[in-house]
């Protein structure tokens, strides 16, 4: 039996490909401010909207898009307006997503296989439904990516210079902010909340290191993240483990790779 | 002849700091290439920052072309090279890239490039003598190379008012001279209006029309060859 035989391994490929994509693109703007960690923030807060879903009763998809955009656009008014260090910003919003998740989780009574399925990841179990929702905001988000690129690289080169010139480089911080979010959001059944942040991180960090563009890091970033998780599907499927790590130890193999590589140019 | 900067009586702290400019008045006109000089620490970058709306004065008021700076309607006439301006980012950048990024705000934040946005960042290449290195990672240039390609950043969104403050920091001489050279060279084709900030105006001072010589206010302002002869030597104690 062919490895695309199975519904559930079809609709996990379409969903990993969109996310494959979108978590690199939408990261790659974040590592270049040496933002990387903003990733794991935000999907702290993602755990807590989850866990409020729960509480409520409503999806928790929809809540944890809620609590990552919030956290998203908090720590980045923090850092701009707030006058607290990056740092700073990113370990109060990292904190507090945290302990409010674990309190709204108690306090649901849900701490239940289906939180799991969030925390590691269960792309496994992707419905057509959670694919319609991935695939819409994630190519929304790759489209607000393109669209904006050469203002959102402007803006990371030199933010002062394009502060100047008129470019409205608080409204890009915030719409950068508002994609990780819903990159979190969309990406929390593919590697889980736990994760997620190293599918943003990773590929740009290995892309940067064998690049010799802005363009081609972007690019090549993008080509390692989908690489990274349709490897990491198939090989999860032949030897029977957890989906959500073997992507993420495939992206960090071919880090490291990288990092040999530029090693042996220089 | 049409003002391109204007202080009026500008007074300016940080805040909890000491007063950084105290009263501060200076007209630039449009064309004109000014040289800002002064020790470190004596208020030039600040004087420049209150110029471009970048920072508020406690008292007075800092215009461009007529218009409140920190309101300033006409941005995309602006251009700007930071002191000790470094890459905000880690990825390799040819410096093709980098000068694009330049063009950006006359094109606008979501239209795509058109043949006059390309012409424009290849003509401010060819203008800073890159063109043989356009697709090379700014990475691997030399210090004044860098230098050069941050002028044509700033050159490619075409501005009335160039601003440079410090831009041979950690360069060399020969180099810092032949920065000055080519900026000279710009103004006279492009007639921009350049204010150059260095704290060593040995290299400029040369190339400039005005030089003027800030440490908590306005000390000199006049022609280079007006200027007391000690202080030609880089080792003088400005007043």
């Amino acid at each position: 039996m062919s490895i695309l035989d199975a519904d559930f391994m079809r609709l996990a490929f379409a969903t990993g490909a969109v996310v494959g994509l979108l978590a690199p693109a939408v990261g790659f703007f974040l590592v270049q401010r040496r933002m990387s960690l903003i990733g794991d923030g935000i999907g702290h807060a993602a755990f807590a909207g989850v866990a409020a879903g729960y509480l409520l009763g409503v999806s928790p998809v929809a809540t944890a898009l809620v609590a990552s955009i919030a956290a998203a656009v908090g720590i980045e008014w923090l850092r701009s307006r707030g006058g607290t260090a990056g740092d700073q910003a990113l370990a109060l919003v990292f904190y507090t997503g945290i302990a409010a998740g674990v309190v709204l989780v108690s306090a649901a009574g849900a701490l239940n296989a289906n939180l799991f399925a969030f925390l590691f990841g269960s792309i496994l179990t992707v419905t057509k439904s959670d694919l319609a929702l991935v695939a819409s905001l994630g190519v929304a988000g790759l489209a607000l990516v393109v669209i904006l690129y050469r203002g959102l690289v402007a803006v990371s080169l030199d933010p002062e210079g394009a502060r100047v010139s008129g470019l409205p480089v608080a409204f890009l911080n915030v719409v950068l902010a508002g994609l990780a979010g819903v990159t979190i959001a969309v990406s929390m059944r593919v590697v889980g909340i736990l994760l997620i942040a190293a599918l943003m991180v990773l590929p740009v960090i290995a892309a940067g290191r064998i690049a010799w563009s802005i363009r081609s890091t972007f690019v090549l970033a993008m080509g390692i993240g989908l690489l990274s998780v349709l490897a990491g599907l198939t090989v999860s499927y032949y030897a029977d483990l957890a989906p959500g790590g073997a992507i993420v130890l495939l992206a960090a193999a071919v880090t490291m790779g990288a990092i040999g590589v530029q090693a042996a140019r220089s | 002849m049409q003002l391109a900067a204007s202080l009026r009586a500008v007074s300016f702290a940080y805040p909890g700091g000491p007063a950084v400019l105290s009263d501060v008045d200076l007209d630039v006109r449009s064309g004109e290439f000014v040289g800002i000089a002064g020790p470190n620490g004596g208020g030039k970058t600040t004087l420049v920052r209150v110029a471009l709306g970048l920072e508020r004065p406690q008292t007075g008021q800092a215009l461009l072309y007529g218009q409140p700076a920190h309101r300033f309607t006409q941005r995309v006439r602006l251009g700007y090279l930071a002191q000790r301006t470094m890459l905000g980012i880690d990825a390799p950048v040819s410096v093709a890239e980098l000068v694009a990024a330049g063009r950006v705000p006359r094109r606008g934040l979501a239209r795509p490039f058109g043949s006059a946005d390309r012409g424009a960042v290849e003509s401010a290449i060819e203008r800073v003598g890159l063109a043989d290195r356009a697709d090379a990672p700014i990475q691997r240039l030399s210090g004044g190379q860098q230098q050069r390609a941050y002028i044509a950043k700033a050159l490619a969104g075409e501005p009335d008012l160039l601003v440079l403050d410090e831009p041979t920091a950690g360069v060399d001489a020969d180099a810092q001279e032949s920065f000055a050279a080519l900026l000279e060279q710009l103004h006279a084709e492009l007639g921009a209006t350049i204010l150059y900030v260095s704290h060593e105006f040995g290299a400029v001072e040369r190339y400039v029309e005005r030089l003027i010589l800030v440490r908590g206010g306005i000390t000199f302002d006049g022609s280079p060859s007006e200027l007391p002869s000690p202080w030609h030597d880089p080792s003088h104690v400005h007043p």
